[in-house]
Protein backbone atom coordinates (compact mmCIF):
# COMPACT_ATOMS: atom_id res chain seq x y z
CA UNK A 1 0.00 0.00 0.00
CA UNK A 2 1.10 3.39 -0.75
CA UNK A 3 -0.89 5.36 0.29
CA UNK A 4 -1.03 5.80 5.05
CA UNK A 5 -4.52 3.60 5.96
CA UNK A 6 -5.54 6.91 7.29
CA UNK A 7 -5.48 8.65 3.82
CA UNK A 8 -7.69 6.40 2.26
CA UNK A 9 -10.49 6.83 4.60
CA UNK A 10 -12.85 8.72 3.89
CA UNK A 11 -12.64 12.11 5.25
CA UNK A 12 -16.23 12.27 7.18
CA UNK A 13 -15.66 8.87 8.92
CA UNK A 14 -12.28 10.71 10.10
CA UNK A 15 -14.73 13.47 11.35
CA UNK A 16 -16.51 11.35 13.75
CA UNK A 17 -15.46 10.83 17.34
CA UNK A 18 -15.34 7.03 17.97
CA UNK A 19 -17.23 8.09 21.37
CA UNK A 20 -16.01 10.59 23.67
CA UNK A 21 -16.11 8.49 26.79
CA UNK A 22 -14.45 5.46 25.25
CA UNK A 23 -12.45 4.94 28.12
CA UNK A 24 -14.94 4.65 30.10
CA UNK A 25 -16.68 2.36 27.87
CA UNK A 26 -14.44 -0.33 27.84
CA UNK A 27 -14.30 0.21 31.55
CA UNK A 28 -17.70 -0.79 31.76
CA UNK A 29 -17.49 -3.39 29.61
CA UNK A 30 -14.81 -4.93 31.53
CA UNK A 31 -16.47 -5.04 34.78
CA UNK A 32 -20.18 -5.83 33.71
CA UNK A 33 -21.44 -8.63 35.73
CA UNK A 34 -19.98 -7.30 38.98
CA UNK A 35 -21.56 -4.00 39.25
CA UNK A 36 -25.42 -2.78 39.29
CA UNK A 37 -26.09 -1.17 35.68
CA UNK A 38 -27.90 2.30 35.60
CA UNK A 39 -25.93 2.97 32.21
CA UNK A 40 -28.48 1.60 30.01
CA UNK A 41 -30.84 3.44 27.47
CA UNK A 42 -33.00 0.35 26.70
CA UNK A 43 -35.91 -1.25 28.99
CA UNK A 44 -35.01 -3.59 31.35
CA UNK A 45 -38.39 -5.43 30.59
CA UNK A 46 -38.30 -7.89 27.89
CA UNK A 47 -40.91 -8.17 25.05
CA UNK A 48 -44.21 -8.64 26.61
CA UNK A 49 -45.09 -12.35 25.85
CA UNK A 50 -48.03 -11.05 23.42
CA UNK A 51 -45.64 -9.39 21.06
CA UNK A 52 -42.80 -12.03 20.91
CA UNK A 53 -45.88 -14.77 20.01
CA UNK A 54 -47.02 -12.93 17.31
CA UNK A 55 -43.27 -12.60 16.16
CA UNK A 56 -42.69 -16.18 16.84
CA UNK A 57 -46.17 -16.92 14.97
CA UNK A 58 -44.85 -15.44 11.96
CA UNK A 59 -41.82 -17.74 11.75
CA UNK A 60 -44.51 -21.02 12.07
CA UNK A 61 -46.06 -19.92 9.41
CA UNK A 62 -43.13 -19.46 7.10
CA UNK A 63 -43.09 -16.01 6.79
CA UNK A 64 -39.97 -15.27 6.20
CA UNK A 65 -39.67 -13.17 2.99
CA UNK A 66 -38.40 -9.47 2.01
CA UNK A 67 -41.35 -7.18 2.92
CA UNK A 68 -42.05 -4.37 1.12
CA UNK A 69 -38.95 -1.57 1.14
CA UNK A 70 -41.30 0.62 2.96
CA UNK A 71 -42.46 -1.45 5.38
CA UNK A 72 -45.57 -4.16 5.52
CA UNK A 73 -48.94 -2.19 4.65
CA UNK A 74 -50.40 -3.73 7.54
CA UNK A 75 -48.09 -2.28 9.91
CA UNK A 76 -47.89 1.44 8.30
CA UNK A 77 -51.75 1.15 8.96
CA UNK A 78 -51.47 0.37 11.85
CA UNK A 79 -49.25 2.93 13.48
CA UNK A 80 -51.46 4.92 10.86
CA UNK A 81 -54.23 4.16 13.17
CA UNK A 82 -51.61 4.26 16.47
CA UNK A 83 -50.51 7.78 15.43
CA UNK A 84 -54.61 9.41 15.13
CA UNK A 85 -55.37 7.86 18.47
CA UNK A 86 -52.33 8.84 20.53
CA UNK A 87 -50.89 12.18 19.04
CA UNK A 88 -53.97 13.34 16.60
CA UNK A 89 -51.55 13.25 13.72
CA UNK A 90 -52.60 11.75 10.34
CA UNK A 91 -50.40 10.11 7.84
CA UNK A 92 -51.27 8.19 4.87
CA UNK A 93 -50.18 4.65 5.57
CA UNK A 94 -49.51 4.68 0.97
CA UNK A 95 -47.38 7.25 1.41
CA UNK A 96 -46.40 8.91 4.26
CA UNK A 97 -44.97 6.27 6.73
CA UNK A 98 -42.20 4.61 6.23
CA UNK A 99 -40.46 1.55 8.19
CA UNK A 100 -36.71 1.43 9.13
CA UNK A 101 -34.38 0.01 10.95
CA UNK A 102 -35.11 1.35 14.33
CA UNK A 103 -35.05 4.85 15.13
CA UNK A 104 -31.63 5.41 14.41
CA UNK A 105 -31.76 4.33 10.60
CA UNK A 106 -34.84 7.10 10.34
CA UNK A 107 -32.77 9.89 11.69
CA UNK A 108 -29.91 8.82 8.95
CA UNK A 109 -32.62 8.87 6.16
CA UNK A 110 -34.16 12.24 6.99
CA UNK A 111 -30.70 14.02 6.75
CA UNK A 112 -29.12 12.40 3.69
CA UNK A 113 -32.26 12.63 2.23
CA UNK A 114 -32.54 16.45 3.16
CA UNK A 115 -28.91 17.66 3.39
CA UNK A 116 -26.37 18.79 0.51
CA UNK A 117 -22.84 19.53 1.34
CA UNK A 118 -22.12 22.19 3.54
CA UNK A 119 -26.23 22.56 4.90
CA UNK A 120 -26.27 23.52 8.77
CA UNK A 121 -28.21 21.70 10.92
CA UNK A 122 -29.38 22.79 13.86
CA UNK A 123 -28.96 20.43 17.21
CA UNK A 124 -30.50 20.56 20.63
CA UNK A 125 -27.58 19.67 23.21
CA UNK A 126 -27.27 17.63 25.05
CA UNK A 127 -29.08 14.95 22.86
CA UNK A 128 -28.57 10.89 21.82
CA UNK A 129 -25.11 11.01 20.17
CA UNK A 130 -25.91 9.84 16.73
CA UNK A 131 -27.48 13.69 15.58
CA UNK A 132 -24.07 14.97 14.91
CA UNK A 133 -22.89 12.24 13.75
CA UNK A 134 -25.31 11.56 10.74
CA UNK A 135 -24.81 15.15 9.69
CA UNK A 136 -21.21 15.02 9.49
CA UNK A 137 -21.27 11.54 7.74
CA UNK A 138 -24.04 13.59 5.36
CA UNK A 139 -21.51 16.05 4.97
CA UNK A 140 -23.64 18.79 6.72
CA UNK A 141 -22.50 21.36 9.30
CA UNK A 142 -23.93 20.89 13.13
CA UNK A 143 -24.76 24.65 14.51
CA UNK A 144 -25.46 23.61 18.52
CA UNK A 145 -27.66 25.07 21.07
CA UNK A 146 -26.45 24.20 24.52
CA UNK A 147 -29.70 23.97 27.08
CA UNK A 148 -29.05 24.16 30.57
CA UNK A 149 -30.79 22.98 33.66
CA UNK A 150 -31.97 25.97 34.81
CA UNK A 151 -34.85 25.61 32.32
CA UNK A 152 -34.84 22.23 32.78
CA UNK A 153 -33.22 21.57 29.40
CA UNK A 154 -36.11 22.91 27.23
CA UNK A 155 -35.33 24.27 23.93
CA UNK A 156 -35.93 28.27 24.61
CA UNK A 157 -37.15 29.94 21.31
CA UNK A 158 -34.13 32.54 21.22
CA UNK A 159 -31.67 30.23 20.82
CA UNK A 160 -33.38 28.76 18.18
CA UNK A 161 -33.83 32.01 16.33
CA UNK A 162 -30.21 33.11 16.85
CA UNK A 163 -28.81 29.23 15.88
CA UNK A 164 -30.91 29.46 12.61
CA UNK A 165 -29.20 31.02 9.58
CA UNK A 166 -30.04 31.52 5.98
CA UNK A 167 -27.91 28.10 5.59
CA UNK A 168 -30.43 25.93 7.89
CA UNK A 169 -31.74 23.41 6.34
CA UNK A 170 -32.79 21.32 9.23
CA UNK A 171 -33.94 21.57 12.73
CA UNK A 172 -33.19 18.28 14.79
CA UNK A 173 -35.60 18.08 18.67
CA UNK A 174 -35.13 15.28 20.53
CA UNK A 175 -38.27 15.85 23.55
CA UNK A 176 -38.53 13.95 25.77
CA UNK A 177 -35.18 13.66 25.51
CA UNK A 178 -32.14 11.59 25.90
CA UNK A 179 -29.94 12.42 28.36
CA UNK A 180 -31.90 14.62 30.17
CA UNK A 181 -35.10 13.30 30.75
CA UNK A 182 -36.59 16.73 29.88
CA UNK A 183 -39.94 16.93 28.27
CA UNK A 184 -41.98 20.59 26.51
CA UNK A 185 -45.16 20.77 27.25
CA UNK A 186 -47.85 22.53 23.88
CA UNK A 187 -46.97 26.00 25.32
CA UNK A 188 -43.44 25.34 25.45
CA UNK A 189 -42.92 24.24 22.35
CA UNK A 190 -45.80 27.01 20.70
CA UNK A 191 -42.83 29.58 20.73
CA UNK A 192 -40.66 27.15 19.28
CA UNK A 193 -42.96 26.62 16.71
CA UNK A 194 -43.35 30.51 16.37
CA UNK A 195 -39.81 30.36 15.42
CA UNK A 196 -39.74 27.97 12.79
CA UNK A 197 -43.06 29.53 11.13
CA UNK A 198 -41.31 32.40 10.80
CA UNK A 199 -38.37 30.03 8.46
CA UNK A 200 -40.32 28.50 6.13
CA UNK A 201 -37.90 26.47 4.51
CA UNK A 202 -36.52 25.10 6.82
CA UNK A 203 -37.43 21.35 7.84
CA UNK A 204 -37.97 19.63 10.86
CA UNK A 205 -36.94 16.76 12.80
CA UNK A 206 -38.58 15.51 15.35
CA UNK A 207 -37.32 12.16 17.29
CA UNK A 208 -40.10 10.83 19.43
CA UNK A 209 -38.76 7.59 20.29
CA UNK A 210 -39.69 8.28 23.63
CA UNK A 211 -42.73 10.20 23.82
CA UNK A 212 -45.02 7.42 25.55
CA UNK A 213 -42.94 7.44 28.57
CA UNK A 214 -43.98 10.89 29.40
CA UNK A 215 -45.03 11.17 32.94
CA UNK A 216 -46.94 14.51 33.22
CA UNK A 217 -50.76 14.89 33.74
CA UNK A 218 -50.54 16.85 29.84
CA UNK A 219 -49.63 13.97 27.37
CA UNK A 220 -46.70 14.61 24.57
CA UNK A 221 -47.02 17.13 22.07
CA UNK A 222 -45.34 16.53 18.65
CA UNK A 223 -44.40 19.53 16.99
CA UNK A 224 -45.66 18.01 13.99
CA UNK A 225 -48.90 19.09 15.58
CA UNK A 226 -48.44 22.82 14.62
CA UNK A 227 -50.20 22.71 11.64
CA UNK A 228 -48.23 25.51 10.21
CA UNK A 229 -45.17 22.82 10.61
CA UNK A 230 -47.11 19.82 9.69
CA UNK A 231 -45.91 20.07 6.17
CA UNK A 232 -42.15 19.91 7.28
CA UNK A 233 -41.60 18.09 9.75
CA UNK A 234 -40.82 14.77 10.11
CA UNK A 235 -41.46 12.33 13.05
CA UNK A 236 -39.14 9.79 14.12
CA UNK A 237 -40.62 6.98 16.27
CA UNK A 238 -40.15 3.60 16.98
CA UNK A 239 -40.36 0.15 19.01
CA UNK A 240 -37.92 -0.11 20.90
CA UNK A 241 -38.60 2.48 23.99
CA UNK A 242 -42.24 2.28 24.85
CA UNK A 243 -42.67 -1.69 23.98
CA UNK A 244 -39.32 -2.68 25.36
CA UNK A 245 -38.37 -3.43 21.97
CA UNK A 246 -34.89 -2.52 21.15
CA UNK A 247 -33.19 -6.08 20.02
CA UNK A 248 -35.93 -5.94 16.74
CA UNK A 249 -34.76 -2.84 15.01
CA UNK A 250 -38.29 -1.68 14.25
CA UNK A 251 -38.23 2.18 13.92
CA UNK A 252 -40.59 4.53 11.57
CA UNK A 253 -40.98 7.87 10.15
CA UNK A 254 -43.84 9.65 9.24
CA UNK A 255 -44.31 13.09 7.15
CA UNK A 256 -44.80 14.88 4.06
CA UNK A 257 -44.78 11.42 1.40
CA UNK A 258 -42.41 13.59 -1.23
CA UNK A 259 -39.76 13.41 2.05
CA UNK A 260 -40.48 9.91 2.56
CA UNK A 261 -40.36 8.87 -0.54
CA UNK A 262 -36.85 10.67 -1.06
CA UNK A 263 -36.09 8.84 2.40
CA UNK A 264 -37.35 5.30 0.73
CA UNK A 265 -34.71 5.73 -2.30
CA UNK A 266 -32.31 5.69 0.49
CA UNK A 267 -33.65 2.71 2.59
CA UNK A 268 -33.90 0.03 -0.77
CA UNK A 269 -31.04 0.76 -1.65
CA UNK A 270 -28.68 0.35 1.88
CA UNK A 271 -31.50 -1.86 3.69
CA UNK A 272 -33.75 -3.09 1.36
CA UNK A 273 -36.82 -3.92 4.41
CA UNK A 274 -36.88 -3.78 7.76
CA UNK A 275 -36.80 -6.97 9.22
CA UNK A 276 -40.25 -9.18 8.41
CA UNK A 277 -40.50 -11.15 11.89
CA UNK A 278 -40.30 -7.59 13.89
CA UNK A 279 -42.41 -5.85 11.90
CA UNK A 280 -45.14 -8.85 12.58
CA UNK A 281 -44.11 -8.38 16.27
CA UNK A 282 -44.59 -4.62 15.84
CA UNK A 283 -48.06 -5.48 13.95
CA UNK A 284 -49.60 -6.79 17.19
CA UNK A 285 -47.71 -3.93 19.58
CA UNK A 286 -49.22 -0.92 17.32
CA UNK A 287 -52.81 -2.80 17.24
CA UNK A 288 -52.61 -4.43 20.92
CA UNK A 289 -49.73 -2.77 23.19
CA UNK A 290 -51.96 0.20 24.89
CA UNK A 291 -52.37 -1.12 27.71
CA UNK A 292 -48.73 -2.75 28.04
CA UNK A 293 -46.79 0.11 27.93
CA UNK A 294 -49.14 1.76 30.81
CA UNK A 295 -48.20 -0.63 32.87
CA UNK A 296 -44.75 -0.08 31.78
CA UNK A 297 -45.11 3.67 31.96
CA UNK A 298 -46.40 3.49 35.08
CA UNK A 299 -43.76 1.24 36.24
CA UNK A 300 -41.22 3.63 34.94
CA UNK A 301 -42.85 6.72 36.66
CA UNK A 302 -42.68 4.88 40.47
CA UNK A 303 -38.73 4.72 39.35
CA UNK A 304 -38.50 7.91 38.49
CA UNK A 305 -39.57 9.13 42.01
CA UNK A 306 -36.89 6.76 43.71
CA UNK A 307 -34.50 7.82 42.23
CA UNK A 308 -35.28 11.71 42.13
CA UNK A 309 -35.19 11.61 45.22
CA UNK A 310 -32.39 9.51 45.84
CA UNK A 311 -29.96 12.04 44.07
CA UNK A 312 -31.55 14.48 46.25
CA UNK A 313 -30.71 12.81 49.16
CA UNK A 314 -27.47 11.90 48.32
CA UNK A 315 -26.94 15.87 48.14
CA UNK A 316 -27.08 15.93 44.32
CA UNK A 317 -29.23 18.88 42.82
CA UNK A 318 -31.29 17.00 40.31
CA UNK A 319 -34.16 19.13 37.78
CA UNK A 320 -37.22 16.52 38.09
CA UNK A 321 -36.98 14.89 34.53
CA UNK A 322 -40.92 14.14 33.16
CA UNK A 323 -40.02 12.06 30.34
CA UNK A 324 -37.63 8.74 28.97
CA UNK A 325 -35.67 7.06 31.74
CA UNK A 326 -32.80 9.39 32.60
CA UNK A 327 -32.14 11.55 35.85
CA UNK A 328 -29.54 14.11 34.96
CA UNK A 329 -28.12 15.12 37.98
CA UNK A 330 -25.68 18.00 38.35
CA UNK A 331 -22.28 17.04 39.97
CA UNK A 332 -20.61 20.19 40.02
CA UNK A 333 -18.99 21.61 43.09
CA UNK A 334 -17.62 18.37 43.87
CA UNK A 335 -14.08 18.81 42.39
CA UNK A 336 -14.16 16.57 39.43
CA UNK A 337 -15.59 16.37 36.11
CA UNK A 338 -18.22 13.43 34.65
CA UNK A 339 -15.81 11.19 33.31
CA UNK A 340 -14.18 10.93 36.38
CA UNK A 341 -17.33 10.74 38.42
CA UNK A 342 -18.35 7.89 36.90
CA UNK A 343 -15.39 6.00 36.44
CA UNK A 344 -14.39 6.55 40.25
CA UNK A 345 -18.04 5.74 41.05
CA UNK A 346 -17.83 2.85 38.45
CA UNK A 347 -14.25 1.05 40.50
CA UNK A 348 -15.36 2.27 44.28
CA UNK A 349 -19.06 1.66 44.37
CA UNK A 350 -19.73 -0.68 41.50
CA UNK A 351 -22.51 1.37 40.04
CA UNK A 352 -22.26 2.26 35.93
CA UNK A 353 -23.57 5.45 35.19
CA UNK A 354 -22.71 7.82 32.07
CA UNK A 355 -20.51 10.92 31.83
CA UNK A 356 -23.49 13.59 30.87
CA UNK A 357 -20.39 14.69 28.20
CA UNK A 358 -21.08 11.87 26.60
CA UNK A 359 -24.27 13.63 24.99
CA UNK A 360 -22.82 16.79 24.12
CA UNK A 361 -19.62 19.59 25.54
CA UNK A 362 -22.70 21.46 27.84
CA UNK A 363 -23.42 17.47 29.68
CA UNK A 364 -20.11 18.37 31.36
CA UNK A 365 -20.59 18.65 35.27
CA UNK A 366 -23.80 16.15 35.04
CA UNK A 367 -23.86 12.35 34.95
CA UNK A 368 -26.93 10.19 33.08
CA UNK A 369 -28.99 7.93 35.70
CA UNK A 370 -30.76 5.30 33.90
CA UNK A 371 -33.99 3.83 35.86
CA UNK A 372 -34.35 1.43 33.63
CA UNK A 373 -33.29 -1.24 35.91
CA UNK A 374 -35.10 -2.93 39.28
CA UNK A 375 -36.26 -0.99 41.98
CA UNK A 376 -34.13 -2.89 44.50
CA UNK A 377 -31.25 -2.38 41.91
CA UNK A 378 -32.30 1.12 42.16
CA UNK A 379 -32.36 1.55 45.75
CA UNK A 380 -29.12 0.12 46.57
CA UNK A 381 -27.53 2.56 44.06
CA UNK A 382 -28.69 5.03 45.30
CA UNK A 383 -27.52 4.10 49.26
CA UNK A 384 -24.02 4.25 47.42
CA UNK A 385 -24.30 6.93 45.48
CA UNK A 386 -24.86 9.18 48.74
CA UNK A 387 -21.85 7.36 50.26
CA UNK A 388 -19.94 8.47 47.27
CA UNK A 389 -21.15 11.71 47.44
CA UNK A 390 -19.96 12.19 51.15
CA UNK A 391 -16.83 10.60 50.64
CA UNK A 392 -16.27 13.05 47.56
CA UNK A 393 -17.06 16.20 49.80
CA UNK A 394 -15.01 15.00 52.52
CA UNK A 395 -11.96 14.80 50.28
CA UNK A 396 -13.10 18.41 49.61
CA UNK A 397 -12.46 19.14 53.01
CA UNK A 398 -9.26 17.28 53.79
CA UNK A 399 -7.94 18.84 50.61
CA UNK A 400 -8.90 22.60 52.33
CA UNK B 1 -53.91 13.06 44.26
CA UNK B 2 -53.27 9.89 45.77
CA UNK B 3 -54.44 7.14 43.37
CA UNK B 4 -56.09 4.01 45.37
CA UNK B 5 -55.69 1.44 42.51
CA UNK B 6 -51.96 1.99 41.84
CA UNK B 7 -51.58 1.99 45.28
CA UNK B 8 -53.56 -1.26 45.70
CA UNK B 9 -51.63 -2.88 42.67
CA UNK B 10 -48.45 -1.96 43.80
CA UNK B 11 -48.92 -3.68 47.31
CA UNK B 12 -50.85 -7.04 45.89
CA UNK B 13 -47.36 -7.14 44.02
CA UNK B 14 -45.10 -6.19 46.72
CA UNK B 15 -46.30 -6.21 49.95
CA UNK B 16 -43.47 -5.41 51.33
CA UNK B 17 -42.86 -1.61 50.19
CA UNK B 18 -42.66 0.58 53.23
CA UNK B 19 -44.77 3.54 53.94
CA UNK B 20 -41.97 5.48 53.19
CA UNK B 21 -41.06 4.28 50.16
CA UNK B 22 -44.63 3.61 49.13
CA UNK B 23 -44.83 7.86 49.62
CA UNK B 24 -41.50 8.27 47.25
CA UNK B 25 -43.03 6.25 44.58
CA UNK B 26 -46.26 7.78 44.44
CA UNK B 27 -45.14 10.75 44.58
CA UNK B 28 -46.88 11.69 47.92
CA UNK B 29 -46.32 11.78 51.60
CA UNK B 30 -46.12 9.28 54.38
CA UNK B 31 -48.93 10.58 56.19
CA UNK B 32 -51.16 10.16 53.36
CA UNK B 33 -50.24 6.65 52.67
CA UNK B 34 -50.95 5.59 55.77
CA UNK B 35 -53.99 7.25 56.53
CA UNK B 36 -55.17 5.66 52.92
CA UNK B 37 -54.03 2.48 54.13
CA UNK B 38 -56.20 2.64 57.08
CA UNK B 39 -58.74 3.28 55.17
CA UNK B 40 -58.30 0.51 53.14
CA UNK B 41 -58.08 -1.60 55.81
CA UNK B 42 -61.42 -0.48 57.43
CA UNK B 43 -63.49 -0.78 54.28
CA UNK B 44 -61.98 -4.86 54.07
CA UNK B 45 -60.80 -4.20 50.91
CA UNK B 46 -57.31 -5.01 52.17
CA UNK B 47 -57.84 -8.21 54.30
CA UNK B 48 -54.39 -9.59 54.21
CA UNK B 49 -50.84 -9.95 53.35
CA UNK B 50 -49.33 -12.95 52.09
CA UNK B 51 -46.10 -14.61 50.71
CA UNK B 52 -45.48 -16.47 47.62
CA UNK B 53 -43.67 -19.45 48.66
CA UNK B 54 -42.40 -21.91 46.31
CA UNK B 55 -42.96 -24.96 48.77
CA UNK B 56 -41.40 -27.65 45.82
CA UNK B 57 -38.24 -26.38 46.89
CA UNK B 58 -38.68 -27.14 50.50
CA UNK B 59 -38.71 -30.77 52.48
CA UNK B 60 -42.08 -29.83 53.41
CA UNK B 61 -44.44 -32.51 51.64
CA UNK B 62 -47.89 -30.93 50.85
CA UNK B 63 -50.41 -31.41 47.88
CA UNK B 64 -53.00 -29.34 46.52
CA UNK B 65 -56.14 -30.26 45.08
CA UNK B 66 -58.73 -28.76 42.88
CA UNK B 67 -62.54 -30.45 43.72
CA UNK B 68 -65.07 -29.71 41.31
CA UNK B 69 -68.84 -29.78 43.10
CA UNK B 70 -71.78 -30.06 41.43
CA UNK B 71 -74.63 -29.06 43.67
CA UNK B 72 -78.49 -28.83 44.37
CA UNK B 73 -79.58 -25.40 44.94
CA UNK B 74 -81.30 -25.22 48.29
CA UNK B 75 -84.18 -23.53 48.50
CA UNK B 76 -83.93 -19.71 49.21
CA UNK B 77 -80.41 -20.00 50.03
CA UNK B 78 -79.09 -21.39 46.50
CA UNK B 79 -75.47 -22.54 47.10
CA UNK B 80 -74.31 -19.79 49.38
CA UNK B 81 -74.66 -22.39 52.58
CA UNK B 82 -73.34 -24.92 50.93
CA UNK B 83 -70.08 -23.22 50.02
CA UNK B 84 -70.02 -21.88 53.57
CA UNK B 85 -70.14 -24.90 55.07
CA UNK B 86 -67.01 -25.99 53.07
CA UNK B 87 -65.15 -22.90 53.28
CA UNK B 88 -64.94 -23.44 56.87
CA UNK B 89 -62.15 -26.34 56.87
CA UNK B 90 -59.26 -24.87 57.25
CA UNK B 91 -58.05 -26.98 54.14
CA UNK B 92 -59.67 -24.95 52.09
CA UNK B 93 -57.52 -22.72 50.92
CA UNK B 94 -59.72 -21.14 48.10
CA UNK B 95 -63.64 -21.70 47.35
CA UNK B 96 -65.47 -20.05 43.96
CA UNK B 97 -69.01 -20.26 42.76
CA UNK B 98 -68.57 -20.99 38.87
CA UNK B 99 -70.15 -21.24 35.91
CA UNK B 100 -70.13 -23.87 33.63
CA UNK B 101 -70.41 -27.73 34.08
CA UNK B 102 -70.10 -27.67 37.98
CA UNK B 103 -71.39 -25.22 40.35
CA UNK B 104 -67.89 -25.11 43.57
CA UNK B 105 -64.27 -24.94 42.85
CA UNK B 106 -62.50 -25.48 46.04
CA UNK B 107 -58.42 -25.59 46.32
CA UNK B 108 -57.55 -27.92 48.93
CA UNK B 109 -53.99 -28.14 50.44
CA UNK B 110 -52.95 -30.98 53.16
CA UNK B 111 -49.84 -32.40 53.75
CA UNK B 112 -50.55 -36.08 52.17
CA UNK B 113 -53.03 -37.49 49.15
CA UNK B 114 -54.40 -39.43 51.77
CA UNK B 115 -55.52 -36.66 53.68
CA UNK B 116 -56.93 -34.65 50.77
CA UNK B 117 -58.69 -38.16 49.70
CA UNK B 118 -60.31 -38.92 53.17
CA UNK B 119 -61.30 -34.77 53.11
CA UNK B 120 -63.27 -35.43 50.48
CA UNK B 121 -65.15 -38.60 51.09
CA UNK B 122 -65.94 -38.07 54.63
CA UNK B 123 -66.54 -34.15 54.81
CA UNK B 124 -67.22 -32.76 50.93
CA UNK B 125 -69.27 -35.77 49.34
CA UNK B 126 -71.49 -36.81 52.50
CA UNK B 127 -73.56 -32.95 52.39
CA UNK B 128 -76.55 -33.04 51.64
CA UNK B 129 -77.00 -31.27 48.53
CA UNK B 130 -73.81 -32.16 47.00
CA UNK B 131 -74.56 -34.48 43.51
CA UNK B 132 -70.97 -35.22 42.59
CA UNK B 133 -67.13 -34.27 42.96
CA UNK B 134 -64.12 -34.48 40.67
CA UNK B 135 -60.49 -34.21 42.41
CA UNK B 136 -57.48 -32.85 40.14
CA UNK B 137 -54.62 -32.92 42.04
CA UNK B 138 -51.91 -30.36 41.13
CA UNK B 139 -48.43 -31.88 39.78
CA UNK B 140 -46.37 -29.04 39.32
CA UNK B 141 -47.20 -25.41 39.96
CA UNK B 142 -45.63 -23.03 37.20
CA UNK B 143 -46.97 -19.86 37.39
CA UNK B 144 -49.18 -18.66 40.94
CA UNK B 145 -50.08 -15.69 42.41
CA UNK B 146 -49.12 -13.75 38.64
CA UNK B 147 -45.30 -15.03 39.68
CA UNK B 148 -43.58 -17.77 37.77
CA UNK B 149 -41.82 -20.24 39.47
CA UNK B 150 -38.47 -21.08 38.97
CA UNK B 151 -37.98 -18.26 36.78
CA UNK B 152 -34.80 -15.85 37.80
CA UNK B 153 -34.60 -12.69 35.69
CA UNK B 154 -31.54 -12.67 33.75
CA UNK B 155 -30.20 -9.22 32.46
CA UNK B 156 -29.10 -9.44 29.00
CA UNK B 157 -28.45 -6.14 28.22
CA UNK B 158 -25.03 -4.83 27.03
CA UNK B 159 -22.88 -2.67 30.04
CA UNK B 160 -23.48 0.62 28.07
CA UNK B 161 -26.47 1.82 25.78
CA UNK B 162 -26.37 5.46 25.37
Amino acid sequence: MVKKQNDILSEQVKAIPPSAIRRFFDLANEMKGEVISLSIGEPDFVTPWGIREAGIYSLEQGYTHYSPNQGYMELREAISEYMIRRYSLSYKPAGEILITVGGSEAIDLVVRALLNPGDEVVIVEPCFVAYKATVVLARGIPVTIETTADNSFKLRAEDLEAAISDKTKLVMIGYPNNPTGATMSRDELSAVAEVLERHPDVMILSDELYAELTYTEEEHCSIASFPALFDRTIVVNGFSKAYAMTGWRIGYACGPDWIIGAMNKIHQYCIMSSPSTAQYAAIEAARNGDKVIQEMREEYNRRRRVIIEGCRQAGLTCFEPFGAFYAFPCIRGLGIDSDTFCERFLREKKVAIVPGKAFGSCGEGYVRISYAASLENIQEAMVRLSTFVQDLKNEGKDNR
Amino acid sequence: MLDRYELLRLIEHNARLTQPELAVMLGTTEEEIAAELDLLHKEDIILGYTTVVNWEKTKRESVTAMIEIRLMPQRDQGFDKIAQHLYRFPQVSSCYLMSGGFDLMLIIEDSTLREVASFISNKVAPIEGVVSTATHFILKKYKGNGVIFDDKPIDRREAIIL
